[in-house]
């Protein structure tokens, strides 16, 4: 069974302030692109960032290959629940994921 | 026509000093770089501190004070000493002022402030000028006391406003990334669509080419768009890697809020105007009411961190139900000998520290190590419940009935004190009659 790692290009998450965290799934060609966005459920993504589904957005932008999702931050930056800084291992749990 | 030369994505980052000079070459009318963001934590607006060295930050500004000098153009810093607080604009302000005297240079700088004070929000918020962002909820006046510092993200019309008195050089404090590339087109009468989606484009440096570390490009605005080129040899920016750039630290990649409005890149159009250079045209600046961004920090506790490292198979392969047991035993004996309130977390480093519960398939190697966290109320509880729980770590046992174990510390003492710990506790907007009402703009004239 393929994981979307395995078929993105990249998968790279950041905070997008320190409320927010942002992940791009860059898919890198077409038919990778098709198949993620086609492929990945924003419910199952919701579960991975254990976040509540209402509030993930999701951005499929076809002319980047991009599948994006933005979800206010499990805890908020900095905080003592808080375990990276900067969001940027978030990603690992959605190039996980598998399709 | 204006043309901004960004030397990178912050000062303290490093750049190529022949891209920059190239940059030089081409004659910009204006030089701006960010100095922070909220993206390093807390602590620096919680403290009113800079997270690069003083060193390489005089080091890099005086470069680009003698890039500006040869320019004969205006050099803008936003957000400078990492948060913008009124300390750290004022630590900046010391910098150049060390410079220029070094140098024997005259300057006019401006010096634009973005502090706030509670009290004046606190009758903003009795007045209804103050609302919550998606996830906050209304704003507790409690919140704004307990802030040791409070900004407010200044736009385009404050640096335009620092422009216009004729300064050297600009010391903003807290600014949107963007505002100090967009000010000085808006200005001059470029497309707002344009001016605001180069800004974005371009606040992190080279981070929208093919070489994120090489630092300058350089952005034309005009009536209709902008065109970025990088700086940089060998460099390129494309269509790909200049849209693609919407989607950095944005949680939406179509819409990004500015004072004033909000751009809205749903019908821009990215062109390559040769292999290395991009044209953008047809980007919209959708016009909303004066609302400013405000960010508060303020002290949670005070931490203390220890660290030990366990190698024994046995107890690597338990290692959860031993923190377990440490957390409720030293909870226990601390409560019974200490007064106020405290907390004791243990991170497993090696088994699923980064990710904590989200990370449902962590296992672990061959050791892992044990990050003891002891928050509380002061440093001195912290410090006191942290000595507690020192010979857990060092000794404890998974069985009653068996030699004492000892564990590996890498220091002596193992116990770190943190200090002071802060949190971010404002995501609100203020609004505005006057752009210019939360700011504060003073002219220093230096070397005279």
């Amino acid at each position: 069974m393929s994981t979307v790692g395995d078929i993105a290009h990249k998968v790279r998450s950041k905070n997008a302030g320190p409320f927010w965290l942002t992940v791009d799934v860059f898919c890198g060609t077409r038919d990778a692109f098709a198949r993620i966005s086609q492929g990945l459920d924003s419910a199952d993504v919701a579960a991975a960032l254990q976040v509540d589904p209402a509030v993930l957005k999701r951005f499929d932008l076809a002319n980047l290959n991009v599948v994006k999702f933005s979800a206010p931050r499990p805890a908020i930056q900095g905080t003592r629940a808080d375990r990276d800084m900067h969001g940027a291992s978030f990603a690992v749990l959605i190039a996980e994921l598998p399709l | 026509m204006v043309r901004v030369l960004i030397p990178s994505g912050a000062l303290g980052l490093g750049y190529d000093r022949a891209a920059l000079a190239r940059g030089i070459a081409m004659r910009p009318d204006v030089i701006a770089i960010d100095g922070g963001s909220t993206d390093s934590g807390p602590h620096y607006l919680g403290t009113g501190t800079s997270k690069y060295s003083r060193n390489s930050t005089k080091a890099e500004w005086r470069e680009l004070m003698a890039a500006r000098a040869e320019a004969g153009v205006p050099l803008v810093i936003g957000t400078a000493g990492t948060c913008g607080a009124d300390d750290a604009v004022d630590w900046l302000l010391d910098i150049t002022r060390e410079i220029a005297a070094e140098t024997d240079s005259k300057l006019k700088i401006a010096v634009l402030k973005s502090g706030q004070d509670a009290e004046i929000l606190k009758s903003a918020l009795k007045a209804g000028r103050i609302a919550p962002l998606p996830p906050a909820s209304a704003l507790d006046p409690d919140v704004l006391d307990a802030c040791t510092n409070i900004v407010a993200l200044a736009g385009a019309e404050q640096i335009a406003a620092a422009l216009q008195t004729g300064a050297d050089i600009v010391i903003a404090g807290r600014t949107t990334d963007t505002a100090i590339i967009a000010a000085l087109p808006l200005q001059r009468g470029c497309h707002p669509g344009g001016a605001w989606h180069g800004a974005k484009i371009g606040e992190c440096g080279a981070l929208a080419t093919t070489h994120p570390n090489s630092g300058t490009i350089l952005i034309d605005f005009d009536e209709t768009g902008f065109t970025m080129q990088p700086m940089g040899e060998g460099v390129r920016a494309t269509p790909h890697t200049v849209s693609a750039h919407m989607l950095y630290e944005n949680s939406d990649p179509i819409r990004l809020f500015e004072p004033g409005g909000y751009l809205d890149v749903s019908d821009a159009v990215y062109t390559a105007c040769d292999d290395r250079s991009v044209r953008v045209e047809g980007s919209a600046w959708v016009p909303g009411p004066y609302t400013v961004k405000l960010e508060g920090a303020r002290c949670s506790g005070f931490q203390t961190v220890s660290i030990a490292l366990i190698r024994d198979p046995r107890y690597v392969a338990n290692i959860r139900s031993w923190c377990d047991d440490i957390v409720v035993k030293c909870t226990a004996k601390a409560k019974a000998r200490v007064e106020g309130d405290f907390g004791i977390e243990l991170r497993i480093i090696g088994l699923d520290s980064t990710l904590g519960p989200l990370d449902t398939a962590a296992k672990s190697g061959t050791e892992v190590g044990v990050m003891g966290i002891v928050t509380a109320g002061t440093e001195a509880l912290s410090m006191e419940v942290a000595k507690m729980l020192n010979p857990y770590l060092l000794h404890h046992p998974l069985s009653e009935d068996e030699e004492m174990p000892t564990f590996a510390f890498p220091f002596s003492p193992p116990e770190m004190p943190r200090g002071a710990i802060h949190e971010f506790c404002l995501n609100h907007v203020l609004s505005l009659d006057d752009p210019m009402e939360a700011f504060h703009l003073d002219v220093i004239e230096v070397g005279v």
